[in-house]
């Protein structure tokens, strides 16, 4: 029913249809990870990406802060903090821009979770982190640059 | 085969801070082998899935573009100390785990 | 409070040094460690000295900030959980790490390397846990393989977390390994003729290429590391080794080799009176 859930969430009609396969038994849940939003997470560029999740146009917004650094350590963890200061926040989603596949997470919030996310991600080259948020029906986005640098000596 | 997941969960004022570390390779398919030169098959966490007390709070999918043994934080309001936090994760493979822990 | 012991304890040392340093040929470990520390905070005023425990973050805290960000909940956890085992884990006969070490092997670690007079030699923590081994009838480790005694140790030191590091330099054959890992680190050598202070002592602080150098003092309080994400566990004679070769550009000594255990004695006096930090994140 999660699944469910989730895809009415996100609005997609086609993996809506699975999901109503999955309730009505039709499918085993190994088939259900179907569910998994394999478009959004398969895009090779945030445009695509954004048609994955069913946003177009989301409007910048100041409430929503993201704190990442400003020189990553090491790009294969990134620690990023989202933080939604939107009332009625349902969904966050993180994509690092440049990434072969951008679309890093989604997040979808119930039951008094607030709008908070913390997570470690892997960036392959310097790139804006954005975060979407979803919100009263509403997409809003921020985005904040994180620099990748190649060494390691550390110490 | 999975390693444990670990759950941290305490409260801070109304708000439980919840912190998952899941044990996972999370493959992106794109990596070679530095030994066979082949690459390795992808492999990782796809959807992950939080109640507190029964009652879902959090429902996340995953990319390859998490780190491995991937890190997730979250705050929920409302839940009392002592009430149970439940962390399931399903990867690519259909392997899966689940970890529980008390809000101390 | 804890921060102002360490501060007395440095201050203290450093009246200490000045008295020595105008008698002794040599100039005592602690006179060395206070002109390192007086280098430093000419330098960067700003930079509080129980900050140096972690390495470069101290001079960015941007890059610190990452640290404690993974330091909530380190990816290495479980290499530390399996150190754990193996340390719980009895030998064949019974007997445990714990009962072949000083204090059960808790609060120990900053008393090593230590000068062991007995042996004439200097003797590292590890060197204590292949000790320990043989005397119980098991085979010793090959003290650079990060798998065993690189997880051992990793958990080992966990047990001595915030201890002060006190490295003692008693004896003239002690004095005389202490100067030979001070040489060490103060010669030039390698294809590129830099020392090991050509970077952190001199540079400490600043950028080469990407990489923000570490200041000697307080760097060998956090072995060992991981790194590469936080994946990779690097003893501080692996970090060693990784100097010689990648910076450097040298061939290194072996591994727990009389001149890198040496090296590591003058390395860990420096960092006296500062608290150990184990077992850490690095880049």
């Amino acid at each position: 029913m999660n699944a469910l859930r989730r895809n009415v969430l996100k609005g997609t009609a086609g993996a809506g249809t699975v999901a109503i396969a999955v309730a009505a038994g039709l499918l085993k849940p190994t088939q259900a990870m179907a569910a998994w939003n394999k478009a959004a997470f398969e895009a090779k560029n945030v445009g695509d990406a954004m048609k994955g999740l069913g946003v177009a146009g989301p409007a910048d917004s100041k409430e929503i802060a993201i704190k990442a650094p400003d020189i990553a350590e090491n790009g294969s963890v990134v620690p990023v903090e989202v933080t939604s200061s939107i009332a009625g926040t349902t969904s966050i989603a993180i994509l690092a821009e440049k990434n072969g596949v951008p679309l890093v997470g989604t997040y979808n919030l119930s039951g008094g979770a607030e709008g908070y996310i913390s997570t470690r991600i892997k960036m392959g080259q310097t790139s804006l982190v954005r975060a979407v948020v979803n919100a009263g029906g509403k997409s809003y986005t921020a985005a904040k640059e994180v620099k990748v640098t190649i060494g390691g000596c550390g110490g | 085969m999975a390693e444990p997941m670990r759950i941290r969960a305490t409260m801070a004022g109304d708000v439980a801070d919840v912190k998952v570390l899941m044990n996972h390779p999370m493959e992106t398919g794109l990596r070679k082998d530095a030994k066979t030169g082949q690459l390795v098959p992808a492999h990782f966490i796809q959807d992950v899935t939080a109640t507190i007390n029964g009652a879902a709070v959090l429902n996340a999918d995953f990319g390859t573009g998490i780190s491995k043994n991937p890190y997730l934080g979250f705050k929920v309001k409302g839940p009392k100390k002592g009430d149970k936090v439940v962390v399931n994760w399903v990867d690519n493979k259909g392997d899966k785990n689940s970890a529980e822990a008390t809000i101390g | 409070m804890k921060q102002k012991n360490i501060l007395k304890l440095l201050a203290g040392m450093a009246g200490l040094g000045i008295a020595l340093g105008a008698a002794t040929v040599h100039a005592s470990p602690e006179q060395d460690q206070q002109d390192l520390i007086k280098y430093f905070t000419t330098k960067y005023p700003n930079v509080k000295l129980e900050d140096y425990v972690y390495g470069a973050l101290a001079f960015d805290p941007d890059s610190k900030a990452q640290y404690d960000a993974i330091m909530e909940f380190p990816p290495f956890d479980s290499q530390i959980e399996e150190g754990r085992k193996m340390w719980e884990t009895p030998f064949k006969n019974g007997k445990t790490y714990a009962d072949c070490m000083p204090n059960g092997g808790k609060q120990i670690a900053g008393n090593y390397p230590m000068f062991d007079e007995a042996k004439g030699k200097v003797v590292t923590l590890e060197n204590v846990v292949n000790d320990c081994r043989v005397a119980n009838g098991e085979a010793p480790f090959k003290l650079s393989d990060p798998k065993t005694i690189g997880v051992l140790s990793a958990y080992m030191r966990t047990l001595s977390d915030g201890m002060i590091m006190n490295i003692k330099v008693q004896s003239p054959k002690a004095m005389a390994a202490y100067e030979d890992g001070k040489k060490t680190f103060y010669s030039r050598k390698g294809q590129r003729n830099f020392a090991c202070a050509s970077c952190h002592m001199q540079n400490a602080g600043n950028r080469l290429r990407s990489e923000l150098v570490s200041p000697v003092v307080g760097q060998a309080v956090h072995w060992p590391g991981f790194f590469i994400g936080g994946d990779t566990l690097v003893t501080l004679q692996n970090q060693y080794s990784f100097c010689f070769t990648m910076v450097l550009r040298a061939v290194p000594p072996a591994e727990d080799s009389t001149t890198m255990n040496n090296l590591e004695y003058f390395h860990s006096a420096m960092s006296n009176g500062l608290p150990m930090k184990a077992s850490v994140f690095r880049r």
